[in-house]
């Protein structure tokens, strides 16, 4: 391949602040090879330079250091996509509820939707292969390293009041969730569906708005689902069609993508969907991120630096964060600078002070309040999922 | 009133803070490694999605894994292509991006 063609030709590029900058760089050594080189910065419509991984469908990864703010800016967040991203005129636009086991089927406008109560909730939306870049050995996918993740806080209307506008039956099993994006020969449509418990959730939300602006067209305008805890997949973009199923729904999404070996990673708790070998992926698994300093900075010997990053699970919350300067022997406890509810994630930090001048590894692990920890060593999976492995990062120190 | 360079430096300022021409870069620049089979790959890939999708998944795949890959374009995606295009195709996926 030529990398000169992707990284340091066209003086477009330069002028875009399209070359990876340096403090970046030291992120991406563990991706493969062609990631690396086939990454540039690249900023779609409205949204700032972020790290394009694919065009077309887009796939745009935040940079860890725009990770920083206790909410994600909306033209920094990442931006995933299976297929083609609709263009909705909204006077066009209708939501459709109804299935076999919804007893009267609607359709709402926009205005009509909006009516029913507000409610608003931060949480997490992380994509399922977020760090999947990172497996060792490499498995296909969208190769992302740390910034598929973003956290917002996401204001809408009730899944639940709307399904139950429709009038659900006593034998719903799940709620089938379509996006106006389509397939561009004759592959499956994203559809996904959820378990009617997490459906009826509280805090699971046709979301309008996020950060208090509506949704871009990148992050689903006009209305998107929001089912806080579980992972991006299930956050359905510019949603047309939601439908009452008294069955398991055995789309491509659901039944063959998605999926993690059973009990890999503990129950899925949406039996419909498991089989006797897997299970789609649901919860977000407990896990942190190290952002300040970046990787590979030279330290102060002279006194304290203060390390800052974020630590988050899927809404147990987040009990404790501790670090490791000795390789995971001794760990102390950093401090939460944040409560920012259990959805969401927590900042941290902690004061470095360097014993010794040379290089230091810094480990970070997070424990959830339902006492989970991360992963030691990674979970190999064949879809590349749920990488949560304590991050060592290293630094020199002069 | 600028130090040597510091003019060179201004006006590469200036130039850089001008609009940038349409020739933004896109999809249309991915350039994939010359060789046998690349106009079938280039015309039957892009169909769905950009090129890079193609160097992001390398070079860690085997001729094996790349022929799974493009059968799954097939039998799942729809790509039009005859078993032998997709032979093609994953012949020179695993020679120019193969690990």
């Amino acid at each position: 391949m030529d990398r000169r063609r992707f990284i340091l030709d066209s003086s477009t590029a330069v002028a875009a602040g399209a070359l990876i900058p340096n403090w970046l760089r030291a992120a991406e050594t563990e991706l493969p090879a062609g990631t690396v080189a086939s990454s540039i910065m690249n900023a779609l419509p409205g949204k700032r330079p972020l790290i394009k991984r694919s065009f077309r469908p887009p796939n745009y990864e935040t940079p860890v250091a725009l990770l920083r703010e206790p909410f994600t800016p909306n033209d920094a967040f990442y931006v995933r996509w299976h297929m083609g991203v609709p263009d909705i005129a909204i006077a066009d636009w209708r939501l459709r509820v109804g299935g076999p086991a919804a007893k009267s089927p609607r359709e709402f406008t926009l205005a009509e939707l909006r009516k029913f109560e507000t409610h608003e909730i931060a949480a997490v939306n992380q994509c399922s292969g977020n760090r999947r870049g990172l497996f060792t050995p490499h498995v296909p996918g969208v190769q992302w390293g740390y910034g598929a993740m973003g956290n917002a806080v996401w204001s809408g209307v009730r899944l639940k009041h709307v399904l139950e506008a429709a009038g659900l039956a006593a034998h719903a099993l799940e709620v089938r969730a379509d996006g106006a994006d389509v397939p561009t020969l004759r592959g499956p449509d994203f559809v996904k569906s959820l378990p009617m418990w997490k459906a009826l959730d509280p805090d699971t939300l046709i979301a309008f708005e996020m950060n208090g602006e509506p949704l871009s067209r990148w992050h689903g305008f006009p209305a998107r689902l929001v089912v806080p805890g579980w992972t991006a997949t299930y956050w359905v973009k510019s949603l047309t069609e939601l439908c009452v199923l008294d069955r398991p729904f055995d789309g491509f999404w659901m039944k063959t993508a998605y999926r993690v070996p059973k009990n890999l990673f503990g129950p899925s708790h949406f039996e419909s969907q498991d089989s006797e070998q897997n299970s789609p992926i649901t919860d977000i698994r407990v896990n942190s991120l190290l952002i300040e300093p970046a990787p590979g900075a030279t330290l102060s010997i002279a006194g304290a630096t203060e390390v800052h990053g974020l630590a988050w699970d899927g809404g147990s919350g987040i009990r404790s964060v501790e670090v490791s300067l000795d390789g995971g022997k001794a760990w102390r406890e950093a401090t939460l600078v944040r409560d920012l509810g259990r959805y969401a994630w927590t900042p941290w930090r902690f004061d470095l002070v360097p014993p010794q001048p040379g290089t230091i590894a810094v480990m970070v692990r997070a424990i959830a309040r339902d006492g989970s920890t991360q992963a030691d060593a990674l979970i190999p999976n064949p879809a590349g999922y749920h990488h949560n492995v304590v991050q060592k990062v290293e630094y020199r120190v002069a | 009133m600028w130090r040597d360079g510091g003019l060179r430096s201004f006006i590469l300022g200036v130039m850089l803070a001008l609009p940038v021409p349409a020739m933004a870069e896109d999809e249309t620049g991915i350039v994939l490694a010359e060789g046998s089979g690349r106009d079938q790959v280039q015309a039957s890939c892009s169909m769905c999605h950009s090129l890079d999708y193609i160097v992001m998944n390398s070079p860690f795949q085997d001729k094996a894994a790349w022929e799974k890959t493009v059968n799954k374009m097939v039998a799942v995606f729809g790509a039009p292509l005859t078993p032998e295009e997709s032979a093609a195709i994953a012949a020179y996926l695993d020679r120019h991006y193969g690990k």
